[in-house]
Order: structure tokens, then sequence, then C-alpha cells
């Protein structure tokens, strides 16, 4: 059979697109080579580490296991889509700065996407749901501490709570007075 | 000594464009009309190619070229550890390795390539041809202590009975101090088991011809050795490649191993130097690169009623794989390393690295020091235990005291470390009261805290060669960028640099700039990063490169303002006189001066390159607290502390992540990582994300890094390592704490359900009434 | 980019049903978390799709006429986790698909496909097994609804036939009217992970709850396809809520569980965890619905 192509119209970083795409295409391979969006890195290709992480219609999803004829009608935000037009950095960008959540680099692309969805959904989780929204992603250089401060932080700030945001710092021993049965 | 720049928590100088996503990676950089290459692994764990018939994956759309082991006219055998070459033949890393082989040695061994235009057209043909491969399969062996005997399966010719390397200690006289009477006896099996390194980024590089060379651009943390070793391994001069180095998204030491730039290189050589690009995808990554050794260690310890030790033997087995990578290196360092952290004056220790038909086993952060500290803290707490006396206490009295001298190394501990280390840890966890707490403890769940230690040297001195090189180039303005030869691969080395060079020229840190992806035509010399030797070496030649410019820029200043050298120091960017404090010029005007004057111009630039001589000790400690909820055999880790002295902290913040990062690796060490292979076949069975439990951020608490910062008097900056020690006491410490928690002392990694079920039913803690006594079910 | 030889693109359930006509070898595309990842690895490479990702009336949540509640097949887990249909009637079903690997994995997976993969380890199968749920089957014939224990025939083999499609997961009234339950994913890391067992517990009490009316357990990778133990529940209903029956109940499982030895667990680890979380879905259950345990 000879190669089947699809015209995909949608939003990418707020901008309409229309591109014609390989129906065998995946949505990173169509971010990366068709619209040099390179922040969506490739680290598994099978929806287990989180780096290719983009934001489709407000969730977050693996676009390496995503097709990239599926973006018809979609609005889509990369990485790129944050920085505003003269380049300045929203405050997860900033905070993933600020409390040194970036090492290697390689996951933070897609580390701050679901960050970015986390800390606009106007909702304060606590430090357990953090971690379970954030666990779509693996990094191995960081142990993940402070990209959870980073977060949390921000979570905190959206929320009005700076003092609060404040007192998140670098040390946390934890205090569990109960028992903790695996359930 | 005031420091405006070492010390302070200074921003990484990539984190802004890594935070926007515009950071080029490796893949990033490449045209995307390269030509892609897959690679044809062998389905057997031993045996023969005895043919490939490529005709029907040749006949895939799309498929340009079909490679494989018999293509290979001339066998140039080549190493690939990432150390410095030794002029040496003795010193040599063995030459073992062929671009692609007719003779495979475990599952997963490179026996040809496709090369084609497209991904899909790659996986079909590759797919094809798995199934036109005829082999003669012969039997395999996967444990180390098995392929030594005799009639097992042999490797490689030249090693018979598999062992690449034995060397054996001995201090004192066992066999006379353990005739002492009174002594206790202590002795264990400690298994470690092998992992992989997991960097987000797989491996992945690409080359082309350009100028009559092959260029080849690689995520690797040893852009020289690289090069020198594609030369080897083709049998070219080295100067006919040029190898650039681009942002890396991590390495942990696989990265300090060539995989496959020769392969890639070759290729893009047979085809008339065409593009041509070798992404290894994860599943590749987990068996055809390198992994980290699993070391099987028996140790015995006789104690005298005091708690001090009046003998100790330790034998380690150490599975190295199918060819030789870092060889004896890693096995070497834990036996070396034996009788420095619990001296003793009798110890008799062997080890043997030995090859077997797995994956091939080579550097990985640690550097066998998380094996060897997870035995020997392992034993250390089961002597403890056997004295009963408390396990830190134990180790206060025992470990290296202040002054110790090694004499091969020359090494000093010029400080109390150890027992800085404990106090901090102790302090910010709460050890103490937590040990009061959780003593006696019955139920199903319960806690436990514990501690261990490690022991780590920095560099690699005197072992192999240790070189750093620096180049400092000043711009107009009086800005400088600088380049090294050790590499920045995400754990911050150049910010640490530039922080230095800040502080060596006074000169603002946004004034120094990184180039931060290496080029062999242009970066100086240097061996690369590993064995958490980058923030140690590079700052002698940081040091003395940026004293030279500064000789330079005063010398200079003395041409603009006629002041003698002597009574002119650079401060804060500007050009001050001594004798008064005034200033005179900026360091901006001088450098513009210099540059433009019509009377000696000059362009101002210092190199230099500095040979390294000695090496420092860097210890610290790690306190796990844990529960355990035994019937589902399953550990939570509640609170954990990794405190360190690496001399003088360059940047807080870069440190604690490296401390963070290291603490991570060391939980998925010792909870759940391991890669397994199927004893029948020798096949990989879990070589994927998914199947290969890598630590998830639910399976972490939140990680402290704490700090004692004993000023290392060797060093330029007073700084010592600190990359890889973070990962070595982790596994001990959690071991220590499930066994403080249930009475179970486990000997063996991972921590998994698996192991803790096995270990709670025989210690009678899992009691099902339904199983019978041999462990089986009930129907 | 994908091995696919040809991909259908289905505007409609019947336009879907057709293009499964038209091209009988073509498989079915939904969230594509499973049969992408099947094509990358080779075991599906090639194929033909119809894919019926882009079929928006087979989202949501509903309750429907005969009062059952009905999820579209293609919901994803993160949809049906935040649904509020769900999470006053069947909160462990959200509980459960929001076990699935990680928030992206569960933003893709729908439940239809989580069903129709046939795999014992799918979070959401215990609970379906345990709450009786029926599958409904739209095809060239008209719909048809399978009770999900007729539905799973042995592993990775369900009850589609040819150009078949799921469109819909009910869950009758009488199944989950003042119904209580909790599911343990048992894995070896706490995200990411497929279950190494999963066990879902619901009961019904009765009105003074001291007494179990009705007790359900389902189990994944207790046995080739999702599971339940009959003789368990059969044990516990109409019994006195107390200790001893609890515990009698969580032995009696192995009756009616057969988990297998593989690399990923032993069989004697998985029959032990097996026993071990049905006491604790159980208590987790009995305490939801209000009842008290008496020592």
């Amino acid at each position: 059979m000879s190669k089947q192509y699809k015209v995909v119209h949608c939003t990418i970083n707020g901008k309409e697109v229309e591109q014609i795409v390989d129906v065998r295409a995946s949505l990173t391979d169509m971010l990366r080579n068709d619209f040099r969006l390179t922040s969506v890195k490739k680290g598994c290709e099978v929806g287990e580490c989180g780096a290719c992480t983009v934001i489709i219609d407000g969730e977050g999803f693996n676009s390496c296991i995503y097709l990239a004829v599926w973006a018809e009608g979609k609005e889509i935000w990369t990485l790129e889509g944050l920085t505003g037009p003269g380049g300045e950095l929203s405050d997860i960008q900033q905070a993933f700065i600020d409390e040194g959540a970036i090492q290697c680099g390689f996951c933070t692309p897609g580390f701050i996407m679901t960050s970015w969805e986390i800390v606009n959904s106007g909702k304060e989780y606590s430090d357990d749901e953090l971690r379970k929204l954030l666990s779509g992603h693996l990094c191995r250089c960081t142990g993940y501490e402070n990209i959870f401060r980073a977060v949390k932080k921000t979570m905190l700030r959206h929320l009005g709570k700076f003092e609060e945001a404040e007192k998140v710092n670098s040390q946390g021993i934890a205090d569990y007075p109960e028992p903790m049965p695996f359930m | 000594m005031s420091n405006k720049y070492i010390g302070k928590a200074v921003t990484r100088h990539d984190a802004h464009d890594k935070a926007m996503g515009r950071i080029k990676y490796t893949d990033d950089m490449c045209d995307k009309g390269a030509l892609v290459i897959r690679v044809l692994h062998s389905t057997v764990a031993n045996g023969i190619v005895k043919s490939i018939d490529t005709s029907e994956a040749e006949k895939v759309p799309g498929v340009v070229r079909i490679f494989t082991c018999f293509d290979i006219k001339e066998k140039h055998y080549y190493p690939t550890a990432g150390h410095p070459w030794s002029t040496d033949p003795s010193h040599q890393d063995i030459a073992d390795r062929l671009i692609m082989t007719d003779r495979p040695l475990f599952y997963g061994d490179d026996i040809g390539a496709v090369v084609a235009e497209d991904e899909v057209a790659a996986s079909q043909a590759l797919r094809i041809l798995e199934k036109s491969v005829e082999y003669e399969e012969l039997p395999f062996v996967l444990d180390a202590q098995e392929a030594m005997k005799e009639g097992a399966p042999q490797l490689h010719e030249k090693y018979p009975n598999n062992v690449l390397a034995h060397t054996e200690i001995h201090m004192g006289s066992v066999e006379e101090a353990i005739k002492e009477p009174g002594l206790t006896k202590v002795e264990g099996w400690y298994e470690t088991q092998p992992v992989q390194h997991c960097h987000i980024e797989n491996f992945i590089c690409y080359a082309y011809g350009e100028g009559g060379r092959t260029v080849v651009v690689t995520s690797t943390q040893i852009p020289h050795i690289v090069r020198r070793v594609i030369g080897q391994a083709l049998g070219m001069d080295w100067g006919k490649f040029r190898v650039i180095k681009p942002y890396v998204g991590g390495g942990f030491g696989n990265k300090q191993d060539v995989l496959y730039e020769p392969l890639c290189a070759w290729i893009s050589i047979q085809l008339g130097g065409r593009l041509v690009k070798l992404d290894v995808p994860r599943e590749e990554t987990f068996i055809s690169n390198r992994i980290r050794h699993a070391i099987r260690y028996h140790i015995t310890s006789w104690m005298r009623p005091d708690g001090s030790f009046a003998a100790r033997t330790i034998k380690a087995w150490c599975n190295n794989g199918a060819y030789s990578s870092h060889g004896h290196a890693i096995a070497a360092k834990g036996l070396n390393a034996f009788p420095q952290l619990y001296p003793c004056d009798n110890i008799d220790g062997e080890t043997w690295t030995v090859y077997t038909n797995r994956s091939v086993a080579g550097a990985m952060r640690g550097y066998g020091m998380p094996q060897a500290s997870y035995a020997f803290e392992c034993h250390a707490e089961d002597c403890a235990r056997a004295m009963k006396m408390d396990p830190l206490e134990f180790r206060r009295k025992n470990l290296m005291p202040v002054g110790y001298y090694h004499a091969f190394s020359k090494n000093e501990l010029y400080s109390d470390t150890f027992n800085q280390c404990f106090d901090k840890g102790a302090e910010i966890i709460g050890y103490y009261d937590k040990v009061e707490k959780y003593k006696n403890q019955t139920g199903d769940i319960r806690r436990g805290i514990a501690v261990s230690t490690f022991w780590y040297n920095t560099a690699v001195y005197p072992i192999a060669l240790e070189t750093s090189s620096c180049r400092i180039v000043m711009n107009q303005d009086g800005s400088v960028q600088f380049q090294l030869g050790e590499t920045e691969i995400g754990q911050g080395a150049d910010t640490a640099a530039a922080q230095m060079i800040a502080e060596e020229l006074s000169i603002p840190v946004d004034m120094v700039h990184p180039v931060s992806c290496q080029d062999t035509d242009i970066t100086p010399f240097g061996t690369g990063v590993y064995a958490s030797r980058g923030t140690y070496t590079l700052g002698f030649s940081v040091r003395q490169t940026a004293l030279l410019l500064k000789e330079k820029v005063l010398e200079a200043a003395h041409q603009f303002t006629r002041m003698p050298v002597y009574n002119l120091d650079l401060v804060d960017g500007k050009i001050v006189r001594t004798t008064d404090g005034r200033e005179l010029m900026t360091i901006g005007e001088l450098a513009l001066s210099k540059l433009y004057t019509t009377d000696g111009s000059q362009h101002l630039t210092a190199e230099s390159t500095y040979q390294i001589k000695s090496n420092a000790y860097s210890f610290g400690c790690c306190f796990a607290e844990v529960e355990v909820d035994i019937p589902m055999c399953r550990v939570r880790l509640l609170n954990i502390v990794n405190v360190h002295d690496c001399g003088q902290v360059i940047n807080p913040i870069l440190a604690s992540g490296q401390v963070h990062g290291g603490m991570s690796m060391g939980i998925g060490y010792a909870l759940s990582e391991k890669l397994m292979w199927d004893e029948k076949t020798g096949r990989p069975l879990n070589n994927n994300l998914l199947d290969y439990k890598l630590s998830s951020f639910m399976d972490h608490p939140r990680l402290n890094a704490a700090f004692v910062e004993n000023y290392e008097p060797t060093s330029a900056y007073g700084t010592k390592g600190l990359g890889e020690p973070p990962a070595c006491p982790v596994a001990p410490a959690i071991r220590n704490a499930i066994g403080a928690a249930t009475g179970v002392y486990i000997n063996e990694l991972p921590l998994s359900p698996h192991t803790l079920f096995r270990e709670f039913t025989d210690a009678g803690l899992i009691n099902d009434p339904w199983r019978n006594e041999q462990g089986k079910e009930s129907k | 980019m994908y091995d696919i030889k040809a991909l259908y693109e289905a505007e409609s359930v019947q336009d879907a049903i057709r293009l499964l006509q038209e091209h009988p070898e073509a498989q079915i595309l939904a969230g594509g978390s499973d049969v992408l990842v099947q094509i990358r690895e080779g075991r599906r490479a090639g194929v033909e799709l119809v894919s019926i990702y882009m079929l928006d009336e087979l989202r949501g949540v509903s309750i429907d006429e005969e009062e059952n509640i009905r999820i579209g097949s293609l919901t994803s887990f993160s949809h049906i986790t935040k649904d509020p249909i769900i999470q006053k009637y069947i909160n462990v079903l959200g509980e459960a698909v929001d076990m699935v690997g990680g928030p992206q994995i569960r933003a893709i997976g729908t439940i239809g496909g989580n069903t129709c993969n046939g795999v014992t380890s799918a979070d959401s199968a215990s609970t379906l097994m345990a709450w009786d749920a029926i599958i409904e089957l739209t095809g060239p014939e008209g719909v048809r609804r399978v009770p999900i224990k007729d539905f799973y025939i042995k592993a990775k083999v369900v009850d589609i036939r040819p150009a078949e499609i799921q469109t819909a997961i009910l869950i009758p009234k009488e199944s989950y009217d003042r119904c209580f339950g909790h599911y343990i994913k048992y894995s070896m890391r706490n995200a990411l992970d497929i279950a190494t067992t999963g066990c879902s517990v619901n009961v019904r009490l009765s009105d003074d709850k001291k007494t179990f009316e009705r007790v359900r357990i389902g189990y994944g990778v207790a046995a080739p396809i999702p599971c339940r133990a009959y003789t368990a529940e059969a044990f516990l209903n109409g019994k006195e809520i107390n200790d001893e029956n609890i515990k009698k109940f969580a032995e009696t499982v192995l009756e009616d569980i057969n988990p297998r030895d593989s690399w990923r667990a032993g069989k004697a680890l998985r029959q032990h965890i097996s026993v071990v979380m049905a006491e604790r879905a159980l208590r987790e259950s009995i305490r939801l619905a209000g009842g008290v345990v008496n020592e």
C-alpha cells in the first residue's frame, strides 16, 4: 500500500495550524519534525517515561503514543508555548530554575507541562496528591525532590498563599503519627 | 578567605534555556534527513553466526544498506572503557570488542546493522533479518561463580575459566590472629543485583563526512576518549575523527564507555560520508549499552569482646558480563576500600572479575562502591548486633580514624568527618529518639531506623593519569569564555567552573561563559567526567589558567596605567592599585584597550594543563527510617537523610541536587530495581521501563541532603568528590532499618516484595496456616 | 513513526462497523496505549487499523432508562475517576482506574480498551467483575449484551465477534444499589506499574449493619483472566460481620483463584497477597458501608 497522508488542523501553542501528516506518525513525530518543537523529548516511546508529555485540551498526554491524526481539532501546548511573546518565563518555569529542579534537563519539558496543568487547576493538592499527579514522569537526576518543591511553591502562590509557599523548605522530615497499612 | 562566588547558590548557566525547552540535545541537532541505523542484535546468549541472509531484508522499500559481521574485513579489536589511554601496554584496557561480531557472547550482542531511509523501514528489515540469522548455539553461563568452574563455557580464549582478573590483598596474619581467645566470628554472604543507569536521554549518536574526515556527534561523557577509540576500532588515525558533545540528558557512567560511535562512524564511511543516525531504543539501552556489575561478597570478621576487629577476610566475585569494558577496576576498588573503611591489622582479601554471557557491565555511579557499601555496611551492622553494640557507636569505634594515611593513594583523613556526619544526620532525622521509640514493636506494621556509611575517593590518581586542561578567552568587555575537558552532563560542572573563574578573576559570574558543548577540534584535551573527579580535577586547571590570564591582564594594565604589576590587582571587575585601593580602570576598558591598541595589540587568552598527583577521601553517611507492612511484604521509606563531607561546597543548590539524585538511585537499588535474564535462554526479561522498576515520584519521600564542609587541603578550591558517593550508603541503610523494624536482616538486593516474602516466611513472620511446611500452597 | 499498513478513521459507530466489515484483517484502535506499544514492539507491526478514538459518542458516563450506570467504552480512566455518577455510586471503579500507569496513561487509556485487550492485570477488570458489569457490543447484527464473566474467554481473548465494537459497559442498579467497595492494587512500585495482583471487594450490608447481605470479590492476575472467588462469597453471604468470618473468607479465596508462577512474581507470593488483600479490602468495604467489625 502506498503511503497514506492526512491534513490535520489543530491549535499548537495558541496558533492555528494545518499540516499534512503521514498517518503513521505519532504526535511526537509531528511536533518535533514538522514544527521543530524539540522540547518534546523521546525517552522510551511507549508512554512510560513522560518526557514527551504535552497538554491536549487541558490534559497531559504522552505524545509518543498519540497518533498525529488524532490532533485534529485539538488545542495542544508544548513547553515552547509557555514562554511569552517577549521571552517571558511563566512562573512554573521560573520556579524550576529557582528551586534547582533542573539538572540534565531532559525530563524537564514534560515535567513542566504537567506542573503547569497542576498549578493552573486552581486546586490545592496535598503532598501525596502532588506526587501522584507528577508520577507519570521519570527523572534519574533529581530524585524528584526539587521538582516537588518547585511545583508545591508555585501551586501555593497561585492560590495566593505566599507565606506558606516560602515555608516550603529544602529539609523535609515527615512525622507520621499513625501506621499506614498498604491498602 | 571570603568568597564572592564560591559557595553560593548560583543558578546553573543552562537552567533558563532548559526551562524554555530550547536546549539542543543530540537528536535535536541532527538533520531530519539522516539515514537511520538499527543494530542487529544476537538472539542467542552464546554462539557463532554461521550466516546472515540479507536478501529478503534488502527488498524492504527504504532500506539503503545492510551490514553484517561478515563485512568486517580487518578485525580491529578495541577497548571501550572511558579510561585515560596508557602508552604502557600493560596498563591499557583490554581490547576485546569488534563493531560487529560473528561470535556473539550475550543476548543482544551486535552482529549487524540496517541502514534505512526511515525508522519504519529499518525496523521492518530488522525483524526480517532477525529470522535470517543462522547460529551455532553454544552453552552459556550467567553466574560469575558458575563461570569459573571447570567445564563452563569459555568466552575469551586468553582468559581461562573466564577470569578476567584476580587480585589479592594480605595484611598481617589472619591465621595467627584468629587464635586469640574470646573472639566472636561473624560471617555473611551479600548479593547485589545488576541494574541500569536509565538516563532519560538514551544513548544516541550521528556521523557524517566533512573535509575528508568523519564528524561524530554523540551523547557522551568522554568526547576525547571517544575520538581515540573510534580510531582504534576502525584502524585509522585518531585525527581523522572529530567528536562533538552537545548537551547530554544524563550519563551516570553508561556514557563513560564508548558505545556505538565506532559503528556509526564506520557506516558513515562505508556510505561515502552520508549522514547516519544511531538512536538506541530504550529496550536496547538496557541490554546493549552497559549495566552495573552484580557482585557477590563473602565477608568474615573475628571480633574481640570490646567490639574491635581482630581479623577479617573478604572474597568477591564480580560479574562483568561478556566484554571487559572497565575490566577489573570496579572489583578492585571495592577490595581496596575494604581495609581502609574499617582498618584492621589482619586482613585477607581476594576478588575475581569474571566474564559471563550477560550484558556488559561497566561504569555506573559509584563504580563498585554501592555494591561494596552494601556488603560492608550490612556486615558492620551484623557485627554490631553480634556484639550487642549500638550500630552507630560500633561504627564510631571502628571506622577509619582521623589522621589515617593511605600510602598508595597518599590520601589522608584530615578531619573527624565520620563523627561530624553522623552527628549532623542523627540530629536531622531524630535518630536516637527513634531508636528508643521503635524498640520492642509487635504487630503487622513496624518501623525501624538505621544508618550506614561508605568509603569513597575522589579521582583516579594514582591508578591512572589525571590531567585537566582549560582555556579562557577574554572578550572586549572583559567577560570570558572558558572550555574544559571535563564535560557538562547535567551535574553542573560548567557552573561550578564558572564560579571558580569568577572568583579568581574577580568578575561577576554572569561575565563567565561556559562553552558547554565540547568539540575535540576545539576543546582542550581532557578525559571527561567520571569518578566524581570533575570539580576536584578541573579546579586545578581552572585556577592555574585563570591565574595565567590574570597575570596577562595585569601586565596589560601596566601599559595603560603605568603602574607596576606588583601594585595592581583585579577586584570586582576593576583594575585596582593595591597601595591605595584606587580603581584605575574597569576590566572591560582594559580588554578593549589591549585588543585595539596600535601599540602591541593582543587578545587576552590563557590555556594550560595541570596533571593532578593527589586524591582525596570523600565520606558521609545515610540515615533511613522505614515502615514495614509485614503481611504485605512492603517497605515504605518514611524519611531519609544523606550527609556528605565533600570539602568546600562550591554551589549548595547543585551539590544538593547531586545528593538527591544519588539518593534516588540508591532507593531504586535498595527496593525495586533489578535486571533479569531467562535462565533457560539467556534472554533478558525486563529490559523496558515498565518491567524494570525505576522508582517513581510516589516511591520517594522528601530527600534531605546535608553537608559537613571540611576544606580539603590538597584541592585547588577545597573540594572533593560528590557525584557518586550519595548513591553508595542508601541501600544498606534501608536494609539495616528493615532489620531494625522486623529483626530480619536481608543480604540480597533489591529488598522487593519477592525477597521480603521469602525472608519473612523463613523467619516465621509470615505464617500462613493454609500453607504447609514445605511452603507450598494448600491445594 | 509506527509501522501501520493502513489507518481507517471511523466517523461513527456504524462507520466503524462498516470499516471493520470492509477490512476484516483490521484491528480496532481505541486509545492506543496497548496497540501502539505492541506495534512498536513488532508484535502487531504492519497492521491495518480502524481508529475509533475520535468517536465522542462513545465517551461519558450516564444513568440510562433502566437505571444502569452506562460508561461509554472510550471514556478515559481520568474522566471516569472525575465523574460525579461514578463517585456517587461506584467510587471504587474510579479509584481502581486511577491506579492505572500514570496520569498521562490514564488520560489516553479507555475502559473499553482495558477490557477488550483481555488481560488479567487490567485495573478496571477486577472491579467490573466484582460488580457484575454488562458489556454492550454493537455490530452488524445490532446490539448485544454480555455479562462480563462470559465476555472474558481466555487470556487475551474476549467475546467480540467480527466487525463488532464494544460500545459501553453497564452496571445494573441491582449491582450497585447500596454497595460499597474497595480495590487494592498490588504492584512493585506505587506508580507506572501493572498489577502483580489486584483485588476488588464490595459489600451490601443488612440494614442493621451486622450481617453481610451480599459480598463480591474480583481478582486480577489470580487466574489467566479476571475472576471471582465465588466460594468465598458464598461462605460469607448472610453471615455475621466478625473477625473470624472475615479471616475465613480471606482464606477461602484460595479455593477459587489460581495464580501462576512467572518471572514477574511467584505463585506463592501471589496467593499469600491475595489472602491479605481479601481481608483488607473487605474490612475497608465494611467501613465504607458503615459497618463495624465485632472482635
